[in-house]
């Protein structure tokens, strides 16, 4: 009841904001980037931030017994051991021995859900990505996760073979071209200082302060889709975005390239959730 | 001793160096793996679509870096793939070009069967100087035919470039917009009249 209030308000207030840089003619993106900032700054308390309600969710979904097992999610192992999420959304994606893969957060949730809980795991899947009236469960959870990691450190894990395999893959897969239009992660995300229209581009193909701030910012609140959103929603978005088909939810390309991105953002500071246009 | 030292170092870095380059550049059959179990359930014709063309491909594995012979390769390549308009006539309408040039749909897997995919030229382009959102992925084409005195050996190119960009700069991060079917001879056109036509808010 109470989130779409606060969705139309912070709507409301980006629209004013909007307004008011088209009106202030120069130089529009310095204009608009201290706007945003200052929106940004706003925002930043948890009691302004809608991300903090998806938090709140995950953590009351997180105990809640389900599945044929009638058991919550409180023994699933993160990478931490059992039960522990503090600072495992910092380590992730990582290799799981039990599994024999390396995954990411939601699809580790996954894997708990079908093994730990016996949950079907189809109608979480077909709710992956929340919508008007449609909450999305590992949207929740994920935020829930990794906002226990807020003020820790990235740390990429690679160590074992294939997380190596996962970072050098990843690596292949933002440089490698297709779709009409012949594009890659690369094309907006591999120079300084570029733009698409006027939305300013970090530059993802070196390790430093650009994929710090990137992927230590998500989970995020998207404004724009009165939503939280991680970083699934964000590659499954940029595949839309360069005329790709449609990847796969929790599938291998995705773990990949957020592996890879995770390396090039090593010691980036986390604070989840966001909140961003 | 310095000497002495920074060889030392420089068989260390490459001890270390060696397994982990090995590590670095992973096989590829291993991505298409990858790609094969993440964009497999999409329909054939769109899995095609990241099925790269041999010049394409070139340029995946170079990251764009390519020698200068398979740079003449790509050019003649794309070049053959490049087709002229039948009635010689190279600019339409600018009116229309500016709608081809500012709208940013099509082609995605969001958008509804049939969706006509606009150029999406102010992504990366500066075109009319008084549009303020513009993106900088590309270089600014304001003043366009107005700075090449509208000359037609120019428009020609532009032409090209517009209609298949890696006959003109192989590995360009610009689209290929006629010979990928994202626009057609008209809308190219179009935009062409948005670059060329003295009226056009580009050249005012």
């Amino acid at each position: 009841m109470k989130l779409p209030t606060i969705g139309a308000a912070v709507l409301a207030a980006a629209m004013t904001l909007a307004a008011g840089h088209l009106t202030a003619q120069s130089p529009p993106l310095d204009d608009s980037e201290k706007e945003i900032e200052r929106y940004r700054q706003m925002l930043s308390d948890p009691f302004s931030n809608p991300g903090f309600l998806a938090v709140d969710r995950g953590e009351a979904l997180w105990a809640e017994p389900r599945g044929s097992k009638k058991v919550s999610l409180e023994a699933c192992d993160l990478g931490e051991g059992p039960g522990k999420v503090d600072g495992a959304f910092a380590r992730l994606p990582r290799h799981f021995a039990d599994a024999d893969r390396v995954m990411d957060t939601e699809q580790r949730l996954l894997w708990c859900m079908d093994k730990l809980q016996g949950l079907d795991t189809a109608d979480i899947v077909k709710r992956r990505f929340s919508g008007p009236g449609v909450a999305s469960d590992l949207e929740d959870l994920t935020a829930f996760i990794a906002n226990k990691s807020s003020g820790m450190k990235i740390e990429p894990q690679l160590a074992h073979a294939k997380e190596l395999e996962m970072a050098a893959v990843g690596e292949e897969l933002f440089y490698r071209r297709g779709g009409v239009m012949d594009f890659s992660c690369a094309t907006c995300h591999a120079d300084e200082g570029k733009r698409i229209r006027l939305q300013g581009l970090p530059n993802l193909s070196v390790p430093g302060p650009a994929a710090q701030a990137t992927m230590a910012s998500w989970p995020t609140y998207r404004v724009s889709q009165s939503a939280l959103r991680t970083m699934q929603h964000r590659l499954w978005d940029c595949y839309r975005q360069q005329r790709w088909p449609v990847p796969d939810f929790g599938s291998d390309s995705l773990t990949a390239l957020t592996v890879f991105l995770q390396k090039q953002a090593a010691g980036g500071e986390i604070n989840v959730p966001s909140i961003k246009r | 001793m310095t000497r002495t030292a920074f060889v030392t170092l420089a068989c260390a870095v490459l001890l270390i160096g060696g397994p982990a380059l090995a590590q670095e550049k992973p096989n590829q059959a291993t991505v298409d793996a990858y790609v094969k179990a993440t964009f497999g359930k999409a329909s054939p014709e769109w899995q095609a679509r990241i099925a790269p063309d041999e010049s394409l491909a070139a340029c995946n594995i170079r990251r764009n870096n390519v020698s200068s012979a398979e740079s003449d390769a790509i050019i003649k390549r794309e070049l053959a793939r490049v087709s002229y308009p039948a009635d010689g006539k190279l600019l339409g309408d600018w009116k229309k070009g500016y709608a081809v040039a500012n709208n940013g749909r099509g082609g995605q897997f969001s958008d509804p069967p049939g969706t006509v995919a606009g150029g999406n030229c102010f992504a990366c382009h500066q075109l009319d100087p008084k549009e303020v959102s513009y993106g900088t992925l590309g270089p600014s084409l304001a003043a366009y035919g107005k700075d090449r005195k509208y000359d037609p050996e120019t428009m020609k190119d532009a032409y090209t470039k517009i209609y298949n960009s890696m006959a003109v700069v192989p590995c360009s991060n610009m689209p290929r917009f006629g010979t990928n079917k994202v626009l057609d001879e008209q809308q190219i056109k179009d935009v062409m009249a948005y670059l060329f036509d003295p009226e056009s808010p580009v050249n005012k």
